[in-house]
């Protein structure tokens, strides 16, 4: 192929062909396409496995985040006659508003919606679940033709619905899709005058998105340090020593992960095992026992060691393949025993380290149980607020909406990493 | 455990759908509490019907899962036992089917219907109330000198009993206290914490304490605390202090005053197959029936929720003690009580709960 190439080649502009006739170009193409192909149908199963049951579920989550249907579907009239409502102009809508949500309410508390709604509004304006829940069962009486009108009727079954900001609140948030749970998860919110901060002494989650990447940084940097030595005897001792060390670094991480967690309160607590210890020592006055739990360090402390393995054994793969025969030649060039390791043996261990950190990185934040029993109050992370919303709250907009600012910080990030240490440059052996 | 319990839960539903197999799922809170259940009213059901009983440990994420379940179109579970301000929001979400307590449950044995049997605590329609239990304070005997507390307001008094105290990492329950503490009359609690003000008052009054709270979120941490001598006193449920008084026998003893009653209790998940319904109402209509429900209280001190039980009443199974007197509702310890009000954190909760959260990580 290659002589006739280059026959052809100062020869003429015309393409090249291949045995059969056909311009190379193409054959070449149409045998790659093939062979993409059959590889496509080899791995097919997995591929249909991870979609269907890792992004099509996370894609369903995350698309929770803006998707906010509930309130058209429940009580669409209203939000029809709505939208020629001025909600700045301080007057409460017109009796048509209130026809058209008798109309719209009947029907929801028929289909026991009504309540569902109450929630999801609930969540911008404190007070809208018992309204409607109340509401509900006065509506249900009432007929949407013979007795209007309505509006008086309305305000006498609950006041909220004398208050603009009721309506307010149900328009502004009427929306199919809405930007809501994005402004709450940075602690701002939607009113009928555009987005605006949350009061002072409602913010809480930007600080925690601060303090997740702040911890986790911290506990990344823990990690090198303590595993570079651990990983580098791991490599260089004798097979038999090191094999006995190995099994010291995976023992605890076959341990469930509740049990190494628990095992630290017991050490940490003020009454707890390093705590007596020192008060024995005399190093620490009984009535001034060091707090080490139920705070950042407890935090840091426990998600080091928790997470220590998934940096010890990139790096020790890595430097499992650094040949000893560089550091003696180094020396051997005149390198003192620091110039060896430092100009010869660190930076082939990078790739190592790199490995570990964003292994352990990511992880960090997103961990969850860890700080929840050691964090106290001030070592939590952004995910405990998730699981929070998810499980207690129900607000699952709003933890899709934080799960999806995490998401997009963690491709930030390793898009930054890429940039500038390089993704080649990360071996996990 | 748990998930290799709900696998297990879920493979058999699957297979129970297939075959006629008669089993059912019910879901509670795992522990001492699970075990009540399993002893009163799970074994003698199994052993009168021949129905196996499935236990699943998943009630603190019931509604949650529930959600999940529903939006999945794939509801597993057959009864959920739950507090009853989550029966009021799987109610108020459609998941929780609707219930009539006349038509459903037993009378009690004079013929009185259940409904007033059970009376207020029926706090929603779809909530079939159990037990009666509080949120409430241990101390421990060793660690407050001559004096030992008697009103609630020690927790805020570190002159008297310094040390620490254990606080759930929630609003519900702290802001009450505090405002009580602070002066607030038990009927005007829940109106000052309606407003900004009350709430700043009531953060203002933790405050107060706030270096000196370990803060739990799991109802087993207090007691651990209370045993290892980490904390002064703390709030728990009464069910977790008996077992370290009793049970364990550590120096722990019971501050009832101004305890927070709430309800626990059953629902049934909405959109169970006919069959399956027909099976959860059976096994409802005889779990809590007058006898039952006295029965559970020999394995937990947790009062029956039903007024024809309290006479009935007895012995704790093992440890042979009188139950009666560790019951939230025996006269003696229920002198100062106060009702959880379920309106008011269905619809304060979330806004609270943020500015509770907020001034914790200040």
């Amino acid at each position: 192929m290659s002589d006739a190439t280059q026959q052809d080649a100062p020869q003429s502009n015309g393409p090249v062909l291949a045995a059969d006739g056909t311009p190379l170009k193409q054959s070449l193409a149409r045998s790659l396409r093939r062979q993409k192909l059959r590889a496509l149908i080899l791995i097919a199963p997995l591929l249909l496995f991870v979609i269907l049951s890792f992004l099509v579920p996370i894609a369903s989550m995350l698309f929770r985040s803006v998707e906010n249907g509930i309130v058209e579907e429940t009580l669409p009239e209203t939000v029809a006659e709505l939208a020629s409502w001025d909600a700045t102009s301080g007057e409460l809508p017109p009796e048509e508003v209130y026809a058209a949500f008798v109309r719209d309410m009947v029907v929801a508390v028929d289909e026991k919606t009504h309540t569902r709604l109450g929630s999801r509004l609930n969540y911008e304006e404190t007070g809208m679940s018992s309204m409607f829940r109340r509401s509900g069962r006065a509506i249900k009486k009432l007929d949407p033709v013979e007795d209007a009108p309505f509006k008086e009727k309305l305000i006498d079954i609950h006041d909220g619905w004398g208050e603009v900001k009721t309506w307010a609140t149900i328009q502004t948030h009427s929306g199919k899709y809405t930007d809501g749970y994005f402004l709450n998860a940075v602690d701002m919110q939607r009113t009928a005058e555009g987005p605006e901060m949350q009061p002072e002494n409602k913010r809480i989650l930007l600080t925690l998105f601060g303090r997740t990447l702040k911890m986790s940084l911290i506990i990344t940097g823990f990690c090198i340090l303590l595993s570079y030595p651990v990983a580098w005897l791991l490599a260089n001792l004798p097979m038999r020593i090191s094999n006995l060390l190995m099994i010291l670094v995976l023992l605890p991480f076959w341990t469930s992960l509740l049990v190494r967690t628990s095992a630290w309160k017991v050490m940490l607590q003020q009454q707890g095992v390093i705590n007596d210890t020192l008060v024995w020592l005399g190093l620490v006055a009984d009535d001034a026992r060091l707090v080490i739990i139920n705070n950042q360090i407890g935090t840091i402390v426990a998600m080091t060691h928790i997470l220590l393995p998934f940096m010890i054994l990139p790096m020790y793969s890595v430097m499992q393949t650094i040949q000893p025969t560089y550091l003696r030649a180094a020396k051997s060039l005149g390198a003192t025993n620091w110039t060896a390791f430092w100009r010869v043996y660190f930076p082939q261990s990078i790739p190592g380290i790199g490995a570990g950190s964003i292994l352990v990185f990511i992880l960090a934040i997103g961990y969850y149980i860890t700080p929840e029993i050691v964090g106290g109050t001030k070592g939590v992370f952004i995910s405990n607020r998730i699981a929070y919303h998810i499980s207690s709250s129900l607000n699952w907009g709003l933890a899709a909406a934080l799960g999806t600012i995490l998401l997009a910080v963690v491709l930030i990030l390793y898009w930054a990493y890429d940039k500038i240490v390089g993704i080649d440059n990360v071996k996990l052996g | 455990m748990k998930y290799s319990k709900y696998l297990m839960s879920v493979a058999a539903v699957a297979l129970a759908g297939a075959a006629t197999a008669e089993e059912m799922t019910i879901v509670s809170w795992g522990g001492a509490y699970s075990k009540s259940q399993l002893k009163a009213y799970h074994e003698p059901y199994s052993e009168k019907t021949g129905i196996t009983i499935i236990n699943d440990d998943s009630s603190n994420e019931a509604v949650a899962k529930l959600r999940a379940m529903n939006e999945a179109d794939n509801v597993t579970w057959d009864v959920v036992d739950v507090v009853a301000s989550d029966a009021i929001r799987l109610c108020d979400e459609g998941l929780a089917m609707e219930i009539d307590a006349d038509e459903v449950l037993a009378p009690a044995p004079d013929g009185t219907p259940a409904s007033e049997d059970f009376g207020d605590l029926l706090v929603s329609e779809c909530f079939i109330p159990q037990i009666v239990y509080s949120t409430t304070f241990g101390y421990r005997t060793d660690m407050v000198g001559d004096t030992p507390p008697t009103d609630v307001c020690a927790v805020f008094d570190t002159e008297a009993y310094p040390g620490k105290r254990a606080l759930e990492k929630r609003p519900i329950n702290n802001m009450e206290w505090a405002l009580i503490c602070d002066g607030v009359g038990f009927d005007e609690v829940y109106d000052v914490l309606a407003t900004d003000e009350g709430q700043d008052r009531a953060l203002a009054k933790l405050e107060t304490i706030k270096d000196d709270v370990v803060w739990w979120s799991a109802g087993a941490d207090t007691p651990q605390l209370l045993a290892d001598g980490e904390v002064v006193m703390g709030s728990t449920y009464n069910g977790r202090l008996f077992s370290v008084i009793e049970e364990q026998k550590q120096p722990v003893a019971m501050l009832w005053d101004a305890q927070v009653f709430d309800l626990d209790g059953w629902i049934i998940p909405a959109g169970l197959s006919e069959e399956r319904k027909q099976r959860a109402l059976d096994y409802i209509y005889f779990a809590t029936d007058t006898q039952r429900l006295a029965d559970q209280a020999k394995y937990i001190s947790y009062g029956p929720a039903r007024a024809s039980s309290a006479p009935l009443v007895g012995q704790h199974a093992e440890l042979g003690i009188e139950m009666a007197p560790h019951m939230p509702t025996d006269p003696e310890n229920a002198k100062r009580t106060f009702l959880y009000n379920y309106e008011f954190w269905a619809d304060y909760r979330d806004d609270i709960d943020a500015k509770f959260q907020a001034w914790l990580a200040q």
